[in-house]
């Protein structure tokens, strides 16, 4: 129990099946364990359909598991979601139209019932923050979408969470603007000990922002594996010329294609090894 | 500033139409048969005799003479009056229509089963003509000490809530649900998620029910003011259709009358529209 509690998150046996008794159904997770220390910044990587939105949803209490249970800041998820634990950031940004930027970043705090005037000055440093402060009163629809985006992870950056639940965050960003970005999240989680779980196609932004890379396999969707990365906590871009992390590079793309190799294997002699 | 642009041209383009629809009359009256005419035993050619069909000139004169002979105030004064009446009757109307529509709307959207239950009865409403209804609702209102117009209103409001319960329903249930799981992801409730989140991206979809609740509302007052005998201005059509053999151009003033005020009605909703959408982005401004 006391390591429970020391968990930010905990997934202990986590099974999502979707359209259970129809045609259509899909083990979109089968019986998956993850534990996420505090402070640590894990990365869940792998091929397109492999459950990782869904994981990310089920942490987040978007989802109820089929089986299995999971824990957030040692709640139960529909707590923690209840009581703001964690902040999210979808793969699109989702900005409300007709709220302008600011307005958009102030939303979780309105609904928190934080006072005007701090809700407007919280939101300001946010944007300062993504280097939008100067487009606080333009609305959403006038910004390019890595602009917005940017807006979308101010906006789960207001509350300071002591979670930050990511999924595909910087698909949408051009590779200068992602760098960039990249280092101010590790700049941000490092002043504010956040924790964050973060869905990634891009193997070199795993593992430059990772202390672990989780990686996943599809049909079902499992984790097939784990790389401790650990590049410290002094990164910055020089890192990303350094041989240790070409080492890691190199380890995730192993993995992943150790795992795709084995389903080709799987598929060819049409045996299940399970 | 692109709506105001957008504003100007469509009044523009209002004006041409009404040149448009007057060369129209003329052209026919000046072409088309004195007596009408007959396709396959069918008499559905108007005639276009002076009774029947008026100038256009006639009943725009017609509007500065009075009423009745013998009496000073012209006759457009007169019609100013009655549609007056007859507009505030159509926005109580439209208020009370939107508001019960409204409410409705959210009723349905928050319980299914309300829906299911529901519906039904509201498409069914208005398969009741208005006609049959109106002089049961009058009978019905000798029975309170209310003032008449009060069910003309209610009338009115019968034929409004329809377009914006039915648009309210569509709008408040097609909200993007990447919206609803980022409300769901802050903990907010039903009711919090409706006021901050569904309403407003149901904005686009609710105006176009309102425009059309619009002009069901005047429409309600109007054929309500003819089987209640409440003195607006459809009450004034009536009347002066009746003296339409001696005096064919009478009741085209009233006809204006109706549709000035329909038009006037019809402009609030698109100011309102104005405000509403005045930072959407351009694609959704219909
Ligand atoms: N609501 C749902 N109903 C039915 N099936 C679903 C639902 N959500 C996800 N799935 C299925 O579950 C599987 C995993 O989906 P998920 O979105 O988690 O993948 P992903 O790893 O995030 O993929 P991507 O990298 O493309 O975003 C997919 O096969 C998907 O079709
Ligand atoms: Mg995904």
């Amino acid at each position: 129990m006391v390591g429970e509690y020391a968990d930010v998150v905990l997934v202990d046996g986590a099974t999502m099946v979707f359209n259970a008794a129809k045609p259509n159904r899909v083990d979109a997770l089968v019986d998956v364990d993850l534990r996420v220390a505090p402070g640590d910044f894990v990365s869940l990587i792998g091929p397109s359909g492999c459950g990782k939105s869904t994981l990310l949803r089920l942490i987040a209490h978007l989802l109820e598991p089929t089986a299995g249970t999971l824990s957030v800041n040692g709640k139960s998820p529909d707590r923690a979601r209840r009581e703001g634990d964690y902040g999210m950031v979808f793969q699109q940004p989702g900005l409300f139209e007709w709220r302008s930027v600011r307005k958009n970043v102030e939303l979780p705090l309105e609904i928190d019932g934080w006072a005007r005037a701090r809700r407007a000055e919280r939101a300001v440093e946010m944007l300062e923050l993504v280097h939008l402060d100067e487009f606080a009163d333009h609305m959403p629809w006038e910004l390019s979408g890595g602009m917005q985006q940017r807006v979308a992870i101010a906006r789960a950056l207001a509350v300071q969470p002591a979670l930050l639940l990511m999924d595909e965050p910087f698909g949408a960003l051009d590779e200068m603007t992602r760098e960039h970005m990249q280092a101010e999240l590790l700049r941000i989680c490092a002043a504010e000990g956040t924790t964050v779980v973060f869905v990634t196609h891009s193997i070199p932004e795993a593992v430059y922002l990772s202390t672990r890379v989780v990686v996943m396999s599809a049909r079902p969707g499992r984790i097939t594996d784990e790389i401790a990365v650990g590049l410290g906590g002094d990164r910055n871009e020089d890192t990303r010329e350094d041989d240790e992390f070409f080492k890691r590079i190199t380890e995730v793309r192993e993995a992943l294609r150790a795992d795709r190799d084995g389903a080709d294997v799987r598929r060819v002699s049409g045996v299940e090894d399970r | 500033m692109s709506l105001a642009r957008r504003a100007a041209r469509r009044s523009l383009l209002f004006l041409v139409a009404l040149v448009l629809v007057a060369s129209m009359w003329e052209l026919y009256k000046l072409l088309g048969p004195e007596d009408g005419g007959e396709i396959f035993g069918w008499r559905i050619i108007p005639k276009t005799n002076d009774r029947a069909m008026p100038h256009t000139w006639e009943m725009v004169s017609r509007l500065g003479e009075p009423e009745v002979r013998g009496r000073d105030e012209p006759i457009w004064q007169a019609i100013l009056g009655y549609g007056w009446y007859t507009f505030r009757m159509a926005l109580v109307g439209l208020l009370v229509g939107t508001a019960f529509g409204t409410a409705l709307a959210v009723l349905m959207a928050r319980w299914r089963v309300v829906e299911r239950g529901l519906l039904p009865y509201v498409i069914a409403s208005q398969a009741i003509p208005l006609i049959a209804l109106a002089p049961q609702v009058a009978a019905l209102g000798g029975n309170w000490d209310l003032p008449k117009w009060m069910w003309v209103s209610t009338l009115s409001a019968f034929l409004a809530f329809f377009p914006v319960s039915v648009a309210t329903l569509r709008g408040l249930s097609s909200t993007p649900p990447i919206a609803l799981e980022l409300m769901e992801s802050y903990g907010a409730g039903w009711w919090r998620t409706l006021v901050t989140l569904r309403f407003p991206a149901a904005v686009p979809t609710i105006v176009p029910g309102l425009k059309l609740a619009a002009t069901a509302a005047v429409i309600g007052v109007i054929v309500s003011e003819i089987s209640t005998g409440v003195r607006g201005v459809g009450f004034a059509a009536l009347t002066y259709g009746q003296r339409a053999t001696s005096d064919p151009a009478q009741v085209y003033t009233a006809v204006f009358g109706a549709a000035l005020l329909g038009l006037i009605l019809f402009g609030l909703v698109v100011a309102l529209e104005m405000a509403l959408m005045r930072r959407r982005p351009a694609e959704a401004v219909s």
